[in-house]
């Protein structure tokens, strides 16, 4: 798989992604030394990007209402989609091979029950499903990846069903199961690793569409609950006055517009690398 | 054919019957909460308790939850509580804006993207293909709400000219509609895009384009008449598939511009607690999704002679 992220890199495109990646990776990892303002700090209200700060030094991106430094809230706010993000794909990622990897080498009836349960979360739109489950559960961290685990996992376990399905039907798993190995160490052993170059690049595109998705919460006023510094949330907060400052809203937008455009390029780039090197 | 009809048509049936059960579940498994949610949080135990005895509520829960089906199907969908109206006159109203929305983004999707796609598919790896690759990739990346706001800076703060919400509080105004047709526009058209390129790469590279070709036809008519009507076929159910994601994207859009159609009715039951509201418009979105899923299914076989109607689809 590595080898495949460097021939990916190779062409500009996937390169870029990764780089815009990395970068809000760096950021999210580094927030404390990167960012020039606590996060948090209430200083001069509204001020327009460049404009001088107090200390001398100068808001880059401006200040929002309650006056904090908007540079600073979106080095942090990576931090929080980045955090988030990866924790309720992590999840949804484990619910959903679990189950995929079930279905797909016990077939049958657990196979029937857990398609069908799939078939029912899929069949709402699924925006609808996020409003509603956070609706009911509240909005925090933990219901968010709760959430996401609900709606994506589904998706997932139909990739993972699919792939268990075509490998189970190998000769290397007839052979495992003649020597008797038990059958979780054949679906883990046996059978994840040679699915695990589509997953890879479903994961790097799902990542991007959980990022959007926490994002898109926060815009709708139900992701992470406020001061924590959170992309959709900014432009939540300052989408009232978004006709006056657009930079209130502008930055955020391009943050995470920024982050899910590095996130397809490198998945495209990968899957074009897998498919190159599965035909050489 | 109608044997695959059928089968189809009840796992339908039985998906509804579990999103139905579901949604119940989820709204109103906790009686004293619902009586809550509809007579308000200043209402009195007494009070309460009237209301949930008067309502039916003092049964167990799967008696509670036949009963609300059976009402369900019958077409008594309850009132809303939050605009005070019955949900049966409420959800047409609001349905009918949004069909005006997304069959407009729609009907603009679709023809721009097969142009791109086939454009793009027509050969691979030109720099056409190259261009429009990365269009698509790039649109699709940019969330709704931040498309929206790119717009909104542009064409409202910057230059102007068109109007920054969407309420047609004094009637239907065109202009209104530009910028959220736009936004899913922007967001949908990408990955229909992808698809028609894909298929039309696909049959580009089949022998009986080499043929016509050396036959000497003209690359026109290579792609009009032998390329585009087996590229067709994939897209085609791929566009019915993409109904999903745009009503996700019409609710971000539609809460955006403050347009009163079934997204912002859907946002406004969530966000004040409006249970027979919330319940019809989940039921009436995966009614959707559901049936154009079937009517996928049987356009795929319509249009595809090969498949045989009695084998099952991998997915069905």
């Amino acid at each position: 798989m590595i080898r495949a992220l460097l021939r990916a890199l190779r062409r500009p495109g996937p390169a870029v992604g990764f780089a815009m990646v990395l970068l809000w990776v760096a950021c999210a990892l580094f927030a404390g030394w990167l960012a020039p303002y606590d996060p948090l700090k209430s200083q001069v209200p509204l001020q327009f990007p460049l404009d001088r700060a107090p200390d001398g030094g100068h808001f880059w991106l401006g200040t929002d209402l309650l006056g904090r430094d908007i540079l600073s809230r979106l080095i942090h706010g990576a931090r929080t989609v980045v955090l988030w993000a990866s924790l309720a794909a992590a999840s949804a990622y484990a619910v959903g091979i679990a189950g995929g990897l079930a279905a797909g080498f016990y077939r049958g009836p657990v196979d029937r029950v857990l398609s069908f349960f799939a078939n029912t979360v899929l069949s709402f739109p699924v925006l609808v499903l996020y409003i509603l489950i956070i609706v009911t559960i509240g909005a925090s961290g933990l219901n968010i990846v709760l959430a996401v685990t609900f709606a994506s996992a589904p998706a997932i376990f139909r990739i993972v069903r699919a792939l268990a399905i075509d490998i189970a039907s190998r000769d290397f798993v007839a052979a495992a199961i003649t020597q008797g190995e038990n059958a979780l160490r054949i679906m883990v052993v046996d059978i994840l690793p040679n699915a695990s170059a589509p997953l890879i690049v479903d994961a790097c595109l799902r990542l991007g569409y959980i990022a959007i998705t926490i994002g898109t919460l926060g815009f709708l006023g139900l992701g992470l609950p406020p001061p924590t510094p959170d992309w959709g949330g900014m432009v939540n907060e300052g989408r009232g006055m978004a006709m006056v400052f657009p930079h209130l809203v502008v930055f955020p937008c391009i943050a995470i517009s920024s982050l899910m455009l590095g996130l397809s390029l490198l998945a495209d780039g990968l899957n074009e690398a897998a498919r190159a090197g599965s035909r050489a | 054919m109608i044997r695959f009809l059928l089968a189809r048509l009840g796992e339908v049936v039985g998906v509804m019957l579990a999103v139905s059960f579901l949604v119940y579940l989820v709204l109103e498994h906790d009686a004293a909460s619902v009586a809550v949610k509809v007579i308000g949080q200043y209402s009195t135990e007494g009070q309460r308790a009237l209301w949930l005895s008067e309502n039916g509520y003092d049964a167990p829960f799967l008696v509670r939850y036949v009963t609300w089906l059976g009402r369900f199907v019958t077409g008594d969908w309850g009132s809303s509580t939050h605009f005070r109206e019955q949900v049966t006159v409420l959800l047409p109203q609001h349905l009918a804006r949004t069909g005006i929305l997304a069959g407009t983004a729609f009907a603009i999707i679709v023809p721009v993207a097969f142009l791109f796609g086939i454009v793009a598919g027509v050969r691979e790896g030109s720099w056409a293909d190259r261009v429009v690759s990365f269009i698509a990739v790039a649109t699709t990346s940019i969330p709704e709400f931040a498309s929206a706001v790119f717009l909104s800076a542009i064409f409202v703060f910057w230059l102007g000219i068109l109007p920054g919400a969407s309420t047609m509080t004094s009637g239907f105004e065109w202009q209104q509609l530009v910028l959220p047709c736009l936004v899913i526009v922007l967001y949908d058209f990408g990955y229909v895009a992808r698809m028609v390129r894909a298929a039309m790469a696909d049959v580009m590279a089949q022998p009986y384009i080499r043929t016509a070709l050396m036959k000497g036809a003209s690359p026109a008519r290579i792609v009009l008449r032998h390329a585009l009507r087996n590229a067709l076929v994939a897209p085609i159910t791929v566009i019915m598939l993409q109904i999903p994601w745009l009503i996700s994207g019409v609710l971000v859009t539609e809460v955006f511009f403050a347009y009163k159609g079934f997204g912002t009715l859907l946002y406004q039951a969530c966000l004040n607690s409006d249970v027979a509201l919330i319940e019809a418009c989940a039921m009436t979105s995966v009614f959707v999704i559901v049936s154009t899923q079937l009517i996928s299914d049987v356009l795929y076989t319509l249009l595809n002679p090969r498949i045989r109607f009695g084998l099952r689809r991998g997915e069905a």
